[in-house]
């Protein structure tokens, strides 16, 4: 008590002395310090994520499809997702990144990131203020080059190389770039933490990259048509042991993906990492329960598939929901997106030929609308309202609106999907034609586009 | 001499080459082909997209004996092979009009 006393006296009085300048350079190098620390610390993990993220690419997303196909085509299959690597990345460079994160309308950013001018070491508090803006931008970069990547799947074996590197620009330009901005730029339509006028919950990107991709996925399997001979023909996946690993990684990849949109090494990127994980579990049995109750046999191909319907489906709701929710959600998306590639997409007969809307589309969606079934402020507490105390996020917090919020921001990515997808295909049809020739698929995409084979075994 | 097609179980490929040894014969060309008689293929579904496979994996051998040697052969394959169940495969007999060895040009049973 005496000594508290002295203390008070001591610090009331030190404006007069002279070692209050020593004190006080002391306090500002600690907090320096302090900060340069958690700064150290969070790019650690999310440089760690964006690695992560690619990983989903290539190999993950790559090896996935690649086996799904049959071994004519593997390796133009893995192409189209391996040049979106490089694609995805230039176009990012030169103007995706101010499209989709510089500011602008509520529907797309403006030209101030252009060729990524004042991109650097200094964080941007807007979006991250402990980590490089450098380290964000490549961050997000590694989403723009896997939701297009995604969209192979359902063009899958017979869509032209040159047709799908101008579909995936225009692509990018029109959907992509926009939608992450609405969702995530500064002052976006969607964006609930920057004032967004529907303010939806998307945390790593349920519509944003699952819904659009899923969506115009299946606009290209109805636009190109199906493949020749399908279904008479057999198109039995070529190697499930490609598409087992691919799935694995996808999954790993994954923490990088959810988690790393906590954009730090925080107590919310723990809880999407655990989230994500659960997600993807259940949806595994969700998938091999749902197929073996049917008649069927619990498949490794169905386990794997429920796996990604998961990830999918948890990864809107991955940093606002807590565990036995995640749980919840995996286990429906493994039941739904079964019940879409094996039921529905055979009463329609479209060709989505690796299923990219029955796992990500339908998957995006149901993720996106039980978020804001799920969402709570006991795991996410940074949106405040009024008052400054944490806002109600979804259903289970008492707010109700926003399911409604979520549908609407679904809605809008459907409709830009397949406004947009709808609009390049014409395009692309019109400059270069989009559907290879009837010889060159059946000789296969590897011979014809690539000239090369994927499997010289006799070499 | 004669000309022995037997087509078998996959699996059964190296009963019977260890029996063949036993016997004596040492020469034979081994194909992996397929293809069905009466055995009923099998139902394969990938995310419910199903598919009935009829042409099975089987393992085709090929060997020239001397005619005086062929029920033995034959005896020797069929026991080696059988499984007693469906698909177990078939043997096939052909005449064959001469045989040559490159290296040195013997011809008939001396090539074999």
């Amino acid at each position: 008590m005496r000594l508290l006393g002295l203390n008070l006296l001591w610090m009331m009085a030190a404006p007069a002395f002279p070692q209050d300048a020593a004190i006080g350079e002391k306090l500002a190098a600690l907090e320096k310090a302090a900060a340069a620390a958690q700064s150290s610390g969070d790019n650690a993990w999310m440089l760690t994520s964006a690695a992560l993220v690619l990983l989903m690419t290539g190999p993950g997303l790559a090896l996935f499809y690649g086996g799904l196909v049959r071994k004519k085509n593997v390796l133009g299959t893995m192409m189209q997702s391996f040049v979106l690597m490089a694609l995805a990345t230039v176009l990012w460079a030169v103007i995706g990144y101010s499209l989709a994160f510089g500011e602008g309308t509520p529907f797309a950013g403006g030209f101030q990131y252009l060729f990524l001018n004042g991109v650097g070491g200094e964080p941007n508090p807007d979006y991250a203020a402990t980590i490089p803006h450098q380290t964000f931008m490549v961050f997000q970069l590694m989403f723009a080059i896997i939701t297009p990547a995604l969209i192979s799947g359902a063009f899958a074996e017979r869509m032209k190389f040159s047709a799908m590197l101008l579909f995936m620009t225009l692509w990018l330009l029109v959907v992509y770039f926009p939608m992450a901005h609405m969702v995530w730029g500064k002052g976006g339509l969607l964006n609930a933490f920057s004032g967004g006028a529907i303010p939806c919950f998307d945390f790593a990107g349920g519509t944003v990259v699952h819904i659009t991709s899923g969506v115009s996925a299946l606009v290209c399997a109805l636009y190109l048509g199906k493949r020749r001979g399908f279904p008479a023909e057999s198109m039995k996946p070529h190697n499930l042991v490609l598409s087992f690993i691919g799935a694995c990684l996808l999954w790993v990849g994954w923490f990088g993906f959810n988690a790393g949109s906590a954009l730090g090494s925080s107590a919310l990127a723990t809880s999407a990492f655990v989230a994500t994980h659960f997600g993807a579990a259940a949806a595994a049995l969700g998938w091999i329960v749902a197929e073996w109750i049917r008649g069927g046999k619990p498949s490794v191909l169905g386990a794997i598939s429920g796996a990604v319907a998961g990830l999918v489906a948890i990864t809107p709701a991955s940093g606002f929901v807590k565990p036995m929710p995640a749980l919840f959600i995996g286990f429906a998306a493994g039941i739904v997106c079964y019940f879409m590639v094996a039921s529905v997409k055979q009463r329609f007969g479209y060709d989505d030929s690796l299923d990219a809307f029955g796992v990500h589309g339908a998957g995006g969606t149901l993720g996106a609308v039980l978020t804001g079934v799920f969402a709570t402020n006991a795991v996410n507490d940074s949106l405040k309202d009024a008052a400054g105390n944490p806002a109600r996020l979804g259903l289970v917090d008492g707010n109700f609106v926003q399911i409604l919020n979520q549908i609407g921001g679904s809605l809008l990515a459907w409709v830009l999907a397949i406004v947009g997808t709808l609009v390049i295909l014409k395009i692309c049809d019109a400059v270069v034609g989009v559907r290879v020739s009837p010889e060159h698929e059946i000789e296969g995409l590897d011979l014809s586009l690539h000239g090369e084979e994927a499997y010289n075994l006799e070499s | 001499m004669k000309k022995i097609e037997a087509i078998i179980q996959p699996f059964k490929l190296e009963d019977v080459k260890e029996a063949l040894k036993g016997i004596g014969i040492d020469g034979m060309t081994v194909s992996e082909v397929r293809g069905h008689g009466r055995q009923k293929g099998h139902r394969e579904v990938y995310r419910g997209q199903e598919y009935q496979v009829d042409l099975l994996p089987k393992v085709k051998l090929e060997m020239v004996v001397p005619s005086a040697r062929l029920e033995e052969v034959i005896q020797c394959v069929v026991s080696s092979a059988r499984t007693g169940k469906i698909g177990d495969g078939k043997i096939f007999i052909y005449e064959v009009a001469e045989a040559v060895r490159i290296r040195n040009e013997d011809r008939g049973e001396a090539a074999l």
